[in-house]
Order: C-alpha cells, then structure tokens, then sequence
C-alpha cells in the first residue's frame, strides 16, 4: 500500500511538475512587419477628415551627406548596438506594427473602461465625466457606442497623419539609414521605404493625441508606450532622430483636427438629460406603444439617447434617418407576439451549443465590445497578407467608420422607437447573458456585426461567406441569450448591411486600389 | 436488499465495532474519519446554500439585480474501504442555481466528478489519548462541458483539479480535534470567447487558473455512532484578480473565504447501517465570492461487501 501511495505521489508530483499554466495569446506568433508592397503613392490616397494637407508641417531634411545627419548616423551606430533585453523585448513587440499594435492597445483600453457605474446611496446613478475623468466613475464608461467611436477616430487619426507622412516620403525621398550605412545593426525588416518622416513616429504621435482625449486616465501608459515605439525606431537602427522628430509633429498635427472634429460630433451630449429620457417614453406612449424601461436595478439612465445624432464619418447627418429602420412589429401585434414566444422558446431550451454562441459573441461588460471584437477578427485576417502601415491604417479606418456609422444609424433606431426587451414584455424570458440598458430594436451586434463583416467581405473576397457566416451567428447569439426578437436581428443585420457598402463606396473610390 | 440481509451486515458492523471501537464512518476527503476494510458507504446528499451580499474584491455589497442567488445541489458519493487505514471515494454532484431577482437565467447541470484516496499511516493510542494522520490525494475534473462563461450563474469553474491534503486528529475520551491543509492544483480552463480581461487584456479562450489552498479545523464530540462538531473552514486562492466594482465575476478571479459550521452525523442503533448527517454553516469572510449560508442533509448506507462475500 505504501507503494501505491509513494507511486501516486510521485505522479502527481510529475504531473503538477508538467502543468506549464502560462497560456499562449492568439498574437503571440505575428510576425515582424515586411510589407510586399510600400504603397508609394499613399500620399495620393483620400484622407477621412483632414482635407487640406498642403503647407509646411515639418522642414525640409538634412542631406544624408550633410555633417549633422552624419552626427545622427554615428549616434544611431551607438544607440541600435549593444541592446539590453528590455530593448529586445520592445523591438520584438513593436516590429510586428504599430498601427496594428495601437489597435490592441485601443482594444485592452476599452475592455478596461467598459464597466458600468456603481449607483450611488439614492440610488441614482453617477455619470463619468470627461471635465474630471479621475474620479469616481473614471471617465469613460467605454459602452459600445463609445467604443466604435473611439476605434474609429484612433484609425483615421493614424491613416490621415500617415497619408500626409506618404506624401513627404515621396517627396524628400530621404534613404534609410541601413541604405546609407551598411555596417548599422538592423532590428527589424530593410525596405525601400524613404525613411523621412519616420511612419512609426507619425503613428506614435497621432495616437498619442486622440488617445489622450478619449482614454484621458491613462495618459501616463500612453506616453510610455508612444516613447517606446519611437525609441524602437532607433534601437532598431531603422531612422535617425530627425525623422523621428518630423513623424511624430505630423502625427499630432493630423490627430488634433481629428480632436477637434471628436469635441464637436455631439458625443458630448448623448447622454440626454432627465427631460429628454422621460420624452422618449411619452412620445413611444403617445404612438400607441410599449416603451422600454431600464431592466436594471435601480433603474440606469438609457444609455447614450442621443448617440444617434452623432456626426457620422461615411455620410452627412442627414441620411441617417433614411438609413433607420423600418418600424418594429407594434406591441401589441400578433408578430410581435409570437417573436416575443419564439425568445421564451430558445431561453427555455438552451443547448449548450446556443451557450457557446451566446459567450463568444456575448462582448458585454469588462470586454472590448462588439466593434472590437471585430476589430480582433480584422486583425487576425490582415496579418496573413504582409501590408504597409498605411494600407493598415486604411483598412481598419474603414472598418471602423463602418462600426461608428453602424453605431450611430442603429442607436438612432433604437430611441427612435423605444422598443422594450423581450424579457420587458415577458417576465418568464430568463436571459443567458446580461440584458443591455437600451431599446431592442434593432439589435447593436446585429449591426455592428453585418457592417464589419460587408466591408471585410470586400477587402477579403475569398472569406466574403465566412464573415457574412459569423455576423449571422452574432446576430443570433442575442436570440439564444433571450434579449433580442427576431425582427430586431434581420433589421439589424440589413441596417449594418446598408451602412457597409457605404464604406465599400469609399474603399472603391480613396485612392488606394 | 432484504430485511435478513441488512440484519447480518448490521450485526457484522456491531461485531466490528466491539472489536474495533476506533473504526467510524467517513465522509469527505477532509475529516479524519475512516471505513473499515472490505466496505463500501453510499452517501446521498442533498444541500442548499444561497447568499444575498458578495464581495466585489474587498467590496461587499448586494445586488437588487440578483436578489437572493440560491445553489441546489444532490450528490451521490462512494466511499470505500480498501484497507482499515486506505479508502478510495467517488463524488459526482448535480447542481442549480437561481436567482430570485433580475433577468438572468439559472443554470444547472452535473457539475465536477472527484475521485480521493484517503490514507493513514499513522494511528497510536496513549492510554485514553488517540493521535492519528492522514494523508489524502485527489482529482477532480468536470463532468462535461457545463458553462462557465457565465457568472454568477454557472454551477462550477471547469477546472481540473488535482489535490493533496495532510490531516492530524486528536482524540481523548470521547472529544476530539481535526486540523488539516490541503493544496488544490487547478489546470486552465477553456472559455467560449476569444480574448477578456483580467487586470489586463488577455487575447486567447484560455484562462489560467489559480491554486487554492484549504484549511480546516473540526472539533466536537465523536463516538462509534455519532458525532457532533464545530468547523471553521477556509479558501485561500494563490493568485487570480479581484472584480472591480460593478465588474462581472469571473472563473480566475481571487475566490477566498471563510466559513464556520456545525455538522452532524448519527447512526441508528437499531441499523447501524443506516446514518443520518446533517450540516448547517455561514460565511464569516470572503473575497470574490458571495457571503453563503448552507444547509445540507444525507443518508448513508454502509454495506459490508467483505461480509457479503463470506457469507455467499
């Protein structure tokens, strides 16, 4: 007996031993940035907000004969040999991309700040405030609204400043170091790429910028990680200082006409007011209607009421209600009836299977939402094809610009209508993920998720099916869950369509096919 | 089984008892209690515990979305003497949880399977002192793919989990005290999503899961039929994260608490076979987890498979 317990200890002992817990995140093998093609007329390309890009935002440089670019040349020797670990690791992580880099940062951002506030003692609500984001509740409450924005103008920040980068690429046409010096230690990929502005300074100052405006918290993580990409610039002995000092003044002159655009779109006022909330439910009354109430407990203000009115990227203001839905089936009607029947259904025999559908695309609160789990699937797909910067930039800007407009058209639907939850009408329906604080109709994955994956389908032909496919089973996780009818997803789904080939208009028509 | 039979395993047990008066019945992995060789105990129980208040991290609050969560849960356990001082036991529980405000749904389903051996290796008697020591390994491992992703409502964290526990029991007269510690080693588990968030962003549906260790003190009064005691009882994660304010719980999340209780156990005279065992306990102190009250009863049954064997 005593053998038998020594031999069970030993083996689990070994088996503990063999236990290795760390896990391997789905990004971890990407591989360093070496684009087949530089895109060498992206300064051509149609930018989203900054429309005049002429005139002089940095000097002329320096000859590469010249003493002082000679001096930067000496010190970058210096500075790319002779790495510390620390400098490796950053090299390592940087070289894979910055814009693609930013875009995970933006997306751990929105997952962090995505927890609704804590009610206070009365049971009201504390709203996030942009004029004293410390305190509590941190501002913001990145809700998916807020999110598809902030990914948004993070994209169109860098693609603008890396289209205006493009054209004084070409224009000074200033070789790399490595092209200039031989005997200089390279870190990452060599390119013909002209080397002046640096591109990982545009993006590092950009996003900088309009960081710092919608994540204003986390200004000190921000910093640190714009000095490192460009110091990985330099460790890498891929520019000198001068071209990162141009990139990076492009960057956060491009990304403050963004800020500006960002602090007058009407973002600031969505959240409505008292009076405006409680007009929504009287005019929905007043139409002979059911209208939604907040599930929660105490009752949260809507969320975002008037996000529908923020100015979109893809189309004036004044399409967006040509773009809304058609009405929902009344409360009252026989459709809406046996909608609200077919939820119960589905909550009441739940397989394991619908579970799985309900979790993965659930992107509720803690996580980085909706668009940035599409934003996660972009990412995925993009690095299979080695791209430039710029052409990055491109595609998740008009990924996003679908996701925002998504964002807005939908919104604007849902208070349009105030149309109540499934559960709302019936208490019976159990939900099997947590009941979003706004109207039903139409369903936010729904759109999000058609939009996403019509402007996906046109950058990836060959998958154009496979992400029609996985918008379609989002579109159905929020059935299984129990928080969303039928008509709710279809319109959804066709409403993201429609704004879709919105962005598939411009991708056709920027310049950069 | 019938009547004549359950007389001669009862009577067998007497025999056993005025031979041995040392020999008690187990019940868990955790108390210093053994079977006798040669005989298998059928435990089914059925338990309930529910709590309204739960700590956020160290935050306790309450939650008008939830309510009161309320946790059922029927077990049937074996427990097997394969030596006086070696048992082997089996423990599968079906579990459901609901609760009693908000929207969300219950969730319910055959939760962990757990397999221990239970090993003392040490056993003396000073005059009316008794010192005994146990040594306990275990696995556990979910019995299917139950859900997980969605707390609070799932029934376990789909963890595998391998144990190990020390146990020393003191007895004098008839009162006695049970210390232990145990170590839980639980392997990662697989989510339904593709990335979440810790304390940081995590871009893979595994999650790693942290150790726990668990402490525990028993003390009372214990003679062959019956006993009666308090415990104290403690988890103690090695690691995870706390949930912020407002956060979702989550399965790798810093899960402590403390728990003090009393339990039960009795076995009839008339059929020694047959025992009775209740237990009633709170939670003093958590982290992460809600401030539970439970309450649980069972039936055992204890067949002499040796006994049976001669007999035929």
């Amino acid at each position: 007996m005593k053998k038998i317990f020594t031999l069970s200890m030993i083996g689990s002992a070994m088996l503990f031993l063999s236990c290795n817990k760390d896990i391997v995140e789905s990004n971890a093998d990407f591989q360093a940035l070496n684009p087949e093609m530089q895109d060498v007329n992206g300064g051509t390309w149609k930018p989203f907000i900054v429309t005049s890009l002429n005139g002089n935002f940095i000097p002329d440089p320096q000859p590469v004969t010249s003493t002082s670019y000679q001096d930067e040349l000496k010190e970058l020797k210096k500075l790319s040999s002779n790495l510390n670990p620390e400098q490796k690791k950053a090299i390592d992580y940087w070289k894979v991309g910055s814009v693609l880099r930013w875009n995970e940062i933006m997306r751990e951002l929105v997952a962090k700040h995505n927890v609704p506030p804590y009610q206070k003692e009365d049971g009201t609500y504390p709203a996030p405030s942009a004029a004293n984001p410390f305190s509590y509740p941190i501002f913001p409450f990145s809700t998916p609204p807020y999110a598809a924005r902030a990914y948004a103008y993070l994209s169109l920040a860098q693609y603008d400043a890396l289209i205006l980068a493009w054209k004084y690429k070409a224009l000074h046409n200033r070789l790399a170091p490595y092209k200039s010096d031989a005997t200089l230690t390279v870190s990452v990929p060599k390119n013909d790429l002209p080397s002046y502005p640096s591109e990982d300074a545009v993006i590092s100052g950009a996003s900088l910028e309009i960081m710092k405006l919608l994540f204003p918290v986390e200004i000190e993580y921000l910093s640190k990680m714009a000095q490192q990409e460009k110091d990985y610039r330099l460790w890498s002995g891929a520019n000198v200082k001068s071209d990162i000092a141009a990139g990076d003044s492009i960057g956060r002159w491009v990304a403050r006409q963004i800020v500006q655009r960002a602090k007058t779109d009407g973002m600031g006022t969505a959240g409505g007011n008292p009076a405006i909330w409680a007009k929504l439910e009287s005019d929905c009354i007043a139409r002979g209607e059911t209208p939604w109430i907040s599930l929660e407990s105490p009752k949260r203000p809507p969320m975002l009421p008037l996000f529908g009115n923020v100015k979109p990227l893809l189309f004036q203001s004044s399409a967006v209600s040509s773009l809304r839905a058609i009405p929902p089936p009344p409360t009252n009607s026989d459709e809406m009836r046996k909608e609200t029947a077919e939820v119960l259904e589905f909550t009441q025999n739940a397989t394991r299977e619908r579970m799985r559908i309900i979790n993965f695309w659930a992107d509720g609160v803690g996580t980085y939402t909706p668009p940035g789990h599409w934003n996660a699937i972009a990412t995925q797909e993009l690095v299979k094809t080695p791209i430039s910067e710029i052409r990055w930039a491109r595609n998740y800007s008009l990924l996003n610009a679908a996701l925002m407009d998504a964002a807005i058209v939908c919104w604007n639907t849902k208070y349009f209508y105030m149309n109540a939850r499934p559960c709302q009408l019936d208490p019976n329906i159990k939900t099997l993920t947590g009941v979003p604080n706004f109207p039903a109709y139409i369903s936010g994955h729904s759109t999000f998720s058609a939009a996403a994956a019509t402007i996906l389908g046109h950058l990836f032909p060959k998958r154009k099916s496979d992400f029609a496919a996985m918008a379609l089973e989002a579109s159905n996780s929020r059935m299984y869950g129990g928080i969303h009818y039928r008509a709710d997803c279809e319109q959804g789904l066709l409403t993201g369509k429609k704004v879709g080939e919105l962005a598939i208009g411009r991708a056709q028509t920027d310049g950069a096919n | 089984m019938n009547s004549k039979l359950i007389h001669i395993i009862g009577l067998g047990l007497i025999m056993l008892f005025v031979v041995n008066p040392e020999i008690s019945r187990a019940q868990t992995e955790m108390d210093a209690l053994m079977m006798g060789k040669g005989k298998l105990c059928i435990a089914g129980t059925y338990a309930t515990n529910s709590w309204e208040n739960y700590w956020e991290g160290t935050f306790k609050r309450d939650n008008a979305n939830i309510g009161r969560l309320s946790t059922q849960t029927a077990a049937l356990m074996l427990n097997y003497g394969v030596k006086d001082n070696f048992n082997i036991m089996a423990t599968l529980p079906y579990m459901s949880t609901k609760a009693s405000r908000g929207t969300l749904s219950g969730l319910q389903g055959f939760q962990d399977i757990s397999f221990f051996a239970k090993w003392r290796p040490i056993k003396k008697q000073v005059g009316k002192q008794f010192f005994s020591f146990f040594a306990v390994a275990g696995y556990s491992a979910p019995s299917n793919d139950y859900n997980i992703d969605f707390m609070p409502m799932a029934i376990g964290l789909g963890s595998q989990v391998l144990n190990g526990r020390l146990t020393a029991d003191y007895k004098i007269n008839k009162l006695f005290a049970t210390i232990s510690a145990g170590y839980m080693h639980r392997g990662n588990v697989s989510i339904d999503r593709s990335a979440y968030y810790t304390d940081r962003q995590i871009n893979s549906s595994s999650v790693k899961m942290p150790d726990a260790g668990s402490f525990q003190f028993r003390t009372g009064y214990r003679n062959t039929r019956a006993f009666a005691e308090a415990f104290v009882d403690n988890m103690t994660s090695f690691g995870g994260f706390d949930i912020r304010k407002n956060d979702m719980p989550f399965v790798s999340n810093r899960m402590n608490s403390t728990k003090v209780g009393l339990e039960g156990k009795y076995y009839l005279s008339s059929l020694p076979s047959l025992g009775f065992h209740a237990n009633a306990w709170t939670t003093v102190a958590g982290r992460n987890i809600g401030q539970a009250t439970g309450f649980l009863a069972g039936v055992d049954y204890i067949i002499d498979l040796k006994f049976k064997s001669l007999k035929k």
